[in-house]
């Protein structure tokens, strides 16, 4: 009797409390987030699976060393607050960082519970914590800090830019924050649309900055308004995180390209997520909601420009890739959502032309199968295109959504900062140190795009070393001194 | 927020405003446009900075009232405020001494290519402009123009003021009787254009255009504005706006002014019957 009681438990034990989400087919038709998070209880059972390891190695895949089974203990014991406080402790951003990062790569892939069964569910719990502090709306904001006298101005708000100037202003420096769009978050408010991120959670990480005393200029494109130059010589900024992303989208280069209703995967989602075109006609800026709609890529990007398509009321969403599934760069959880909600995926396909409906609108595009050769360079399978293959599909969007470049907009003006072949910017690693002397750089414009979570890792890095750069700036003017 | 200084009406459907906007007016340069967004729900739309005043820290803008947003401006007054205004963007224009050139502006294109003329006329060049629109009370900155420039001609298309023409037929004449002209540059609707381009190519004159695609950044990073010249596609907010006219596919861009027709009818309907009759 005993030994069946144990071995259910056992049994219990492999498999990870589910989070309840919106039924796919509703879901489908909103622009609402999927999952509704987990209730108390809920976390609490999932903390329960956590072994507490002594040497736990989920915090190895951790890019910011989140103390994971610290966190999960507490939750264990019932203190979401203390839990939340252990998680910020490393991450300024957990709500959003348990609802983006791909944990399946990163701390859950290590866990191990995961070599039995599920690995325990970093992510949600994670979540459920910052969720459960933002509820309680007991967010604590620090003591100010003794001010340095310093100023340090960061360009660009991503995520990399608001975990740089947090850490910075409770370094005692002046912060100045510039953001080239109206609204601050970078690709968390532009580019992951809302039933993923809603945008009241990325507000609400702003507004606590703003509380720490950074300030935030709007509107602003570096480069333009201002260069570095002006702002570290005439407007006394003793030091630069550059932080820009990587904003330029790639198109294919196919024919038909400029065709109307043929999209960048960045216009498509700035659109909806930035401008509310899915709230058309109560915001102004309009879309086009295709019937028929094609998405090209397998990434993330692929994944939100397909079902912001389908919110829009598509009929059809077809996602277009060239290779197979399993080399789809996206989460995986986004990879099963796009398959409930009924995206239609065509994989081992590859575009070759948009057909023009003869009034200068895209109405179908022409396809070839592909199949998968020998490893490339990334060593996934390299694809092959079937030669008599071509095929058409009938489409009225298209959206090529194969990722981004770096913007030269910023960069061009600086012309002693050294660049890649590319066009990213050359950094160290550990500190984000560029050519270009007071200036530092991180995140998608140096690494080309990565995710959230490593673009915030870079701008804590960057920040520990501009808090070095600026007394070593003093101490190396007293040492002088001494040595005189 | 951007405070309006000063609103003037240019005519029953073109409008100046004089914008508070310190940074922009120090950066910027003729050729450079920005973007606005009057309020939260808003669009964001390109204008051109038509005249700036560094010392006072104004910049000034000439829009016509084509749907929404430029409708909506139209009933802000002096001391309003707009949400966003963010430039200055794109890439100035280039100005050098070139001897001789000839400036076209066509309808609310007057506006844009005044501060060229003015750059270009500082410059050294001889200038002469032409300046045209559908009829006389739709024309606006004469004087304005006439300072710039050596010699300038009116046109408009129902020869209610100045001479009965399309701004091509003068300048056909005078790329026919003076050789010495070097450039020309030409603002308005694209179809005019196109057909300035057609003109000049057959005297082969360099001709500068200044592209009015669809924008939504302005910054390069969602390629809405992509244009096509000498068969490449290029992003017009960031490339541009001004091109070699003769390389543009003036067509494409055409075709993609109107690609919003449906949804900025539903916009502007709305818009209409939300302020009852005011509009
Ligand atoms: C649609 C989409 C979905 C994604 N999904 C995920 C996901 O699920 N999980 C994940 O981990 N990652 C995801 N990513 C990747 C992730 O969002 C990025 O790696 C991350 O945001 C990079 O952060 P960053 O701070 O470097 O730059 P960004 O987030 O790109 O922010 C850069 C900011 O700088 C501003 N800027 C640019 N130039 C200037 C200038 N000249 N002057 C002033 N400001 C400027 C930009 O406007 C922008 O706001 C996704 C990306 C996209 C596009
Ligand atoms: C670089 C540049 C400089 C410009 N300078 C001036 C100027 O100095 N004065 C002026 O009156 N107009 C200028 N325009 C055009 C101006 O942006 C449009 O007239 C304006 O966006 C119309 O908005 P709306 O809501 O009033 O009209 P809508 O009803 O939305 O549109 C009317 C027409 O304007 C164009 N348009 C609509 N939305 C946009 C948009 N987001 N971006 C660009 N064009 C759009 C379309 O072709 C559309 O058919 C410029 C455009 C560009 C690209
Ligand atoms: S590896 Fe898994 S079980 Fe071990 S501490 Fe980390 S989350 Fe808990
Ligand atoms: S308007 Fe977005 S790239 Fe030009």
């Amino acid at each position: 009797m005993e030994e069946k009681k144990e071995e259910k438990k056992e049994e219990k034990k492999k498999i990870r409390v589910k989070m309840r989400e919106q039924d796919p087919l509703v879901r489908a038709r909103n622009f609402n987030e999927v999952p509704y998070g987990y209730v108390p209880d809920e976390a609490v059972e999932e903390a329960h699976r956590c072994l507490q390891c002594k040497r736990p190695t989920c915090k190895d895949g951790c890019p910011v060393e989140v103390d994971i089974p610290g966190f999960i203990g507490l939750i264990k014991e019932g203190k979401f607050l203390e839990a939340c406080y252990k998680v910020k402790e490393k991450n300024a951003l957990p709500a959003v960082c348990g609802r983006v990062c791909p944990q399946e790569i990163q701390c859950e892939t290590l866990c191990l519970v995961g070599k039995k069964g599920d690995p325990v569910a970093i992510g949600n719990l994670e979540r459920f914590v910052a969720d459960y502090e933002a509820e309680k709306g007991e967010i604590k904001i620090p003591e100010k800090p003794k001010p340095t006298g310093r100023k340090v101005v960061i360009v660009g708000s991503g995520p990399g830019g608001l975990t740089c100037a947090a850490d910075l202003i409770q370094a005692g420096h002046q912060v100045t924050l510039f953001e080239a769009l109206h609204k601050p978050g970078g690709v968390l408010i532009y580019g992951i649309p809302e039933f993923r991120l809603p945008k009241v959670i990325v507000e609400r990480e702003v507004e606590y900055i703003k509380k720490l005393g950074v300030e935030l200029v709007l509107g602003a494109v570096i480069g333009k308004l201002h260069t570095v130059d002006e702002l570290l010589n005439d407007e006394g900024y003793d030091a630069c995180f550059v932080c820009i992303g990587a904003g330029l989208p790639m198109f294919m280069g196919i024919p038909g390209e400029n065709l109307n209703g043929v999209y960048s995967a960045n216009e498509f989602l700035t659109r909806a997520n930035l401008m509310k075109a899915y709230l058309f006609p109560e915001y102004d800026t309009p879309i086009k909601r295709g019937k028929r709609v094609a998405v090209f890529g397998g990434g993330n990007v692929a994944m939100d420009s397909a079902r912001v398509a389908l919110r829009l009321g598509a009929e059809k969403v077809y996602l277009i890739y060239r290779r197979s599934e399993a080399e789809m760069p996206a989460r995986k959880a986004e990879v099963h959502h796009a398959h409930e909600e009924g995206i239609e995926f065509m994989l081992l396909t590859n575009p070759t032309r948009f057909i023009d409906d003869g009034k200068g609108n895209v109405c179908g595009v022409e396809c070839i199968k592909m199949e998968l050769g020998e490893p490339d360079e990334s060593g996934r399978r390299r694809p092959i295109p079937i030669k008599g293959s071509e095929f058409q599909v009938e489409i009225d969007i298209g959206i090529p959504a194969l990722g981004t470049r770096a913007n030269p907009l910023l960069t061009k003006t600086m012309q002693d900062l050294k660049l890649n072949k590319r066009g990213y910017i050359i950094a160290e690693e550990a500190t984000g140190m560029t050519s270009k002397p007071g200036v530092f750089a991180g995140g998608d414009i140096v690494t080309g795009s990565a995710t959230v979570i490593s673009a915030m890792g870079a701008g804590r890095k960057a920040a520990r070393a501009i808090n070095e750069y600026l007394k070593w700036k003093y101490w190396d003017v007293s040492n002088l001194a001494k040595a005189i | 927020m951007f405070k309006i200084l000063k609103k003037e009406e240019l005519s029953d459907v073109v409008t100046l405003f004089e914008i508070d906007a310190k940074h922009i007016a120090k950066k910027a340069q003729a050729g450079n446009f920005f973007v606005l967004r009057i309020h939260e729900e808003g669009e964001r739309i390109p204008l051109t900075i038509a005249d700036f005043d560094r010392d006072r820290g104004t910049i000034t803008t000439v829009f016509q009232k084509v749907g929404k947003t430029t409708y909506h401006m139209g009933i802000l007054n002096e001391g309003d405020y707009i949400s966003d205004l963010i430039g200055p963007l794109g890439i100035p224009s280039h100005i050098e001494n070139f001897g001789k050139v000839v400036c076209v502006g066509g309808g609310v294109g007057i506006a844009p290519v005044y501060p060229i003329t003015k750059g270009l006329k500082e410059a050294g060049n001889t200038i002469i402009s032409i300046i045209g629109a559908r009829t006389r009370n739709l024309l606006f900155w004469e004087e304005k123009m006439r300072k710039v420039s050596d010699e300038l001609i009116i046109t408009t298309d129902d020869g209610s003021y100045g001479r009965k023409a399309v701004v091509t037929v003068p300048l056909d004449e005078l790329l026919n009787k003076d050789k010495d002209i070097k450039l020309v540059v030409a603002i308005g609707p694209a179809i005019m254009m196109k057909f300035v381009c057609k003109t000049t190519e057959k005297y082969n004159i360099k001709t500068i255009v200044s592209l009015n695609s669809i924008m939504v950044d302005a910054t390069g990073m969602c390629g809405a504005c992509r244009v096509e010249v000498g068969g490449e596609t290029k992003f017009a907010c960031v490339d541009g706006p001004e091109f070699d006219g003769h390389k543009v596919d003036f067509d494409l861009l055409m075709k993609r002014q109107i690609m919003y027709l449906d949804e900025e009818k539903i916009a502007m309907e709305r818009y209409r019957e939300k302020m009852g009759g005011v509009i």
